[in-house]
């Protein structure tokens, strides 16, 4: 039966989700934006307050490692009358949007909470499970050379006999939180000369003598959030460090690497709608202060051009919003959602960026000056039209499905 | 222009004096035109003819209801899910199929000749779109009310054709209205012939013929007189207006604000025009002025309650979300397979990423007005409030709506401008998504 809205036993995870996003990352948004690199130590309490709900099966708002295709969370309570089930990739999703509403930089910097936890979790054994499972994980995927061609990276993994260990040489760029993980989930190929089917991913500690910072990027937005690029120099790790199988197959190792993007998608898409969120918010606010409000009945064209402007960006938000539940859904009753997953992040990416753009025009100088958050959050979006695939990766991979085009057909 | 006759008398004397002018020109030989016009007017003034009579229709209650008889709404459930029930998924499924085996053939022909062929009414008619809306205990179709059934019949039948999807669906607007606002004398007067063989054609009027017109807004005046109401204005794109024989009328009344009324085409002091659009053409869409027409005590829908009204309004932006899906995922299916097979500079067009996108685009933007619209129709059965989802909806499935139609002619660049494709059709019914009020309801 056709519902769309928030299931109610959701209602308690979101409101702590939001009360979390108020208290401890609105409060400290501007602080972080300005002090670039500097460690956020308020988080670490969160964190290890965020682990035990995790245990206890509450908020798990921003835990990337606990969606997938697998079993899901909340037992048999996920399950409805028709089998119809909502389950922890809903739940992380509307934790992971209000948080966002709260500050995605910050976000992205909580410990324990990185992305690297979802490659892990989907393809590491039990033995890999039990390692490094609950530790604070990074993804290292991009090189300077190769950035949504994933499948053309250049580090290189050599197995060394001697030792058992494997040795990873190469330069990996855009790290996110990579000096600050404990480990670094890191893609290397096997041998260049077989593409995509040579390429695995070895979990590096952080620690390794190998593993090299070159440097933290500054960037345009999401400040909070550490950006690390870092060299690997004969960077020896342990065979068992290889997440996978060793085995080149020539069809189904670098898909199964692929898809842990169908349940990650989802959830940059909910970054994106939870920082635009916040920017409709404020300048509902601020516009209601100038007089301008937004009458849903009346047609848009018959009232003031803001009032208009917002519906229209109100509009594309909620479908973007819509788009991603969906895929979530989907992840939660294991449908197939790769289309779904890059409809979701195709829209949410441009949508927020649109609109977290817009919101600071329609606020003018409150709006551009750093007395309000709208610059700060037009600035943080941006990154989620880029990160986890572009805007033009997601939009290649949804019209090769539709149109049934492999790769090389379709570029 | 007498407003002494009435509206069945007068839709025949126009039906005659176009067949008389048309007859005495040369303009059609000249053209080459003669035989085809002489095919059309032969059906249109059988039409015309036809309409005198069931202008006549009398509606009489048989038998009286108590009190009104309401659908009930339907169970709820509190998990987010996108799988229709079970005969919703049946009632879209066969609703879709006809569509897609008699309305599409049928397009082409109804845009031409802005009428839609009456056997395809008839077997519309069958399906019971008119019936949906009805209480059971009326002789209604479905036990429960809801809105997202509507919603996926409308989506379903406008998929084979917008316009004739609307000619079919007009008279179900005025039903379901009759069912959620109608008193008891109401619903027992007009409901019987609603869900009988012969589904009398009705319209819902709202919109009004100027430029940045506001449904809560009205020109179209009613006032209190000799215990009933008098009616002044003009109601544009009404469709079906010519043939109707009902309606219902919105009208800023006098003290109270804008309120529908119950209007019957016998009442003097009604005209109608044919008024053609740009698109949704089969609707046969006309023009209704009101010149001191007077309608009885019992005209007045919903008490007079702007609530009523509002809902009426927010109900038809959902109709018209409704088929702006139904023509979307026409288009998408149209350009799928034609940016595979057309080729240029030596392979399949759809190997360009400039046009591979705008169909990646074309899908994305078209679900997400399906999920706004269903949103705001599953809160519409929940009882929830949902004047914001349906603005954010309608808004969705103007615009979006709109730029599909025009990337589905682009997409077939040239091919797309001429009429032996149908996207140029869908191209100009997409465009009523932002203009229509009222004419559909949910």
């Amino acid at each position: 039966m056709i519902n769309l809205e928030t299931p109610r036993k959701f209602e308690q995870l979101v409101s702590q989700a939001h009360l979390v996003a108020t208290e401890i990352f609105r409060a400290n948004s501007r602080k972080y934006d300005r002090a670039e690199h500097s460690y956020p130590k308020e988080l670490d309490m969160l964190a290890a307050a965020i682990d035990g709900m995790n245990e206890g099966g509450g908020i798990s708002g921003a835990g990337a490692g606990t969606v997938g295709s697998g079993p899901s969370g909340n037992g048999a309570s996920g399950k409805g009358r028709s089998g119809n089930r909502n389950g922890s990739n809903m739940a992380s999703l509307l934790g992971l949007i209000e948080l966002c509403w709260g500050d995605v930089g910050l976000l992205l910097t909580m410990p324990r909470q990185g992305l690297g936890q979802a490659a892990i979790a989907a393809v590491a054994d039990e033995e890999q499970l039990a390692r490094f499972g609950g530790k604070w994980a990074a993804m290292a995927i991009t090189e300077p050379e190769a950035g949504s061609d994933s499948a053309a990276i250049r580090t290189t993994a050599k197995y060394d006999e001697d030792t058992d260990e494997y040795v990873l040489n190469g330069e990996k760029i855009f790290v996110t939180s990579g000096d600050r993980a404990d480990l670094i989930v890191v893609w290397a190929t096997l041998d260049p000369s077989q593409g995509r089917a040579a390429i695995k991913s070895f979990v590096v500690e952080r620690d390794n003598p190998g593993l090299k910072l070159d440097r933290l990027e500054h960037k345009l937005g999401i400040r909070a959030s550490d950006t690390a690029n870092f060299v690997l120099d004969n960077c020896r790790v342990p065979k068992e460090n290889l997440l996978g199988s060793p085995e080149i197959a020539p069809k189904g190792g670098f898909a199964g690497v692929m898809q842990t993007f169908d349940n990650t998608r989802p959830l940059v898409a909910g970054m994106a709608i939870g920082v635009s969120r916040a920017c409709l918010d404020r300048t509902r606010e601020l516009l209601a202060e100038a007089g301008i409000e937004i009458d849903y009945d009346r047609p848009p064209h018959s009232q003031p051009a803001a009032a208009a402007d917002f519906i229209s960006m109100e509009s594309d938000w909620e479908a973007a919003r819509l788009l991603t539940l969906r895929a979530a859904w989907m992840a939660d009753n294991r449908k197939p959602n790769s289309l779904q997953a890059s409809m979701a992040k195709a829209k949410a990416g441009r949508v927020a960026t649109d609109v977290a753009l817009r919101c600071v025009a329609l606020a003018g100088s409150v709006g551009y000056g750093e007395g309000e958050l709208l610059e700060k959050w037009a600035r943080d979006v941006k990154i989620l039209d880029i990160f986890e695939g572009t805007q033009q990766i997601q939009l290649l991979i949804v019209s090769r499905l539709l149109l049934g085009k492999t790769s090389g057909e379709l570029k | 222009m007498s407003s002494q006759q009435n509206l069945a008398e007068r839709g025949m004397a126009a039906g005659l004096r176009a067949l008389n002018w048309l007859a005495a020109s040369d303009l059609l030989d000249r053209l080459g035109l003669r035989e085809p016009t002489e095919r059309l007017l032969h059906g249109a003034s059988k039409t015309t003819v036809a309409t005198a009579t069931r202008a006549g229709r009398t509606f009489a209650a048989a038998q009286r209801l108590s009190r009104p008889a309401r659908q009930p709404k339907g169970p709820r459930t509190d998990l987010f899910d996108l799988e229709p029930a079970d005969e919703q998924q049946m009632l879209r499924d066969s609703v879709r199929e006809f569509a897609l085996a008699k309305l599409r053939p049928a397009a082409e022909e109804a845009d031409a000749a802005t009428a839609t062929p009456p056997e395809l009414l008839g077997q519309a008619n069958e399906l019971g779109l008119s019936m949906v809306g009805v209480p059971e205990e009326l002789g209604g179709a479905v036990e429960q009310r809801s809105a997202v059934t509507s919603v996926l019949m409308s989506e379903a039948l406008a998929q084979g054709d917008m316009g004739i999807a609307v000619a079919c669906l007009a008279p179900a607007a005025v039903s379901t209205a009759i069912s959620l606002w109608g008193d008891a004398t109401q619903q027992s007067t007009y409901l019987p012939e609603f869900v009988s063989e012969n589904v009398p054609a009705a319209a819902l009027a709202i919109l009004e013929p100027r430029a940045m017109f506001d449904p809560f807004r009205l020109e179209t005046r009613a006032r209190r007189a000799n215990g009933g109401y008098v009616l002044d204005g003009t109601k544009a794109l009404v469709p079906r207006a010519q043939d109707a024989e009902l309606f219902i009328i919105a009208a800023e009344l006098e003290g109270t604000g804008p309120a529908l009324f119950i209007v019957e085409p016998a009442t003097q002091g009604i005209a109608v025009e044919p008024e053609p659009a740009m698109g949704v053409r089969a609707a046969a869409t006309g023009t209704l002025t009101f010149d001191n027409a007077k309608l009885g005590p019992d005209a007045l829908l919903g008490g007079g309650d702007p609530k009523v009204y509002t809902e009426c309004v927010q109900l038809g932006r959902l109709g018209w979300c409704a088929v702006a899906l139904g023509t979307g995922r026409a288009v998408l299916d149209y350009v799928i397979p034609y940016v595979n097979e057309r080729k240029a500079f030596g392979e399949p067009i759809a190997h360009r990423q400039a046009v591979a996108f705008t169909v990646a685009n074309i899908a994305i933007e078209l679900d997400g007005m399906r999920l706004a619209t269903y949103r705001a129709a599953s809160r519409v059965d929940q009882d929830l409030s949902f004047a914001r989802e349906v603005a954010l909806a309608r808004r969705l499935c103007a615009e979006r709506g709109m730029a599909i139609g025009s990337d589905g002619v682009q997409l077939l660049g040239g091919h797309g401008y001429v009429t032996e494709h149908p996207v140029e059709r869908w191209y100009r019914d997409l465009r009523a998504g932002g203009v229509m009020e009222g004419a559909l309801l949910i």
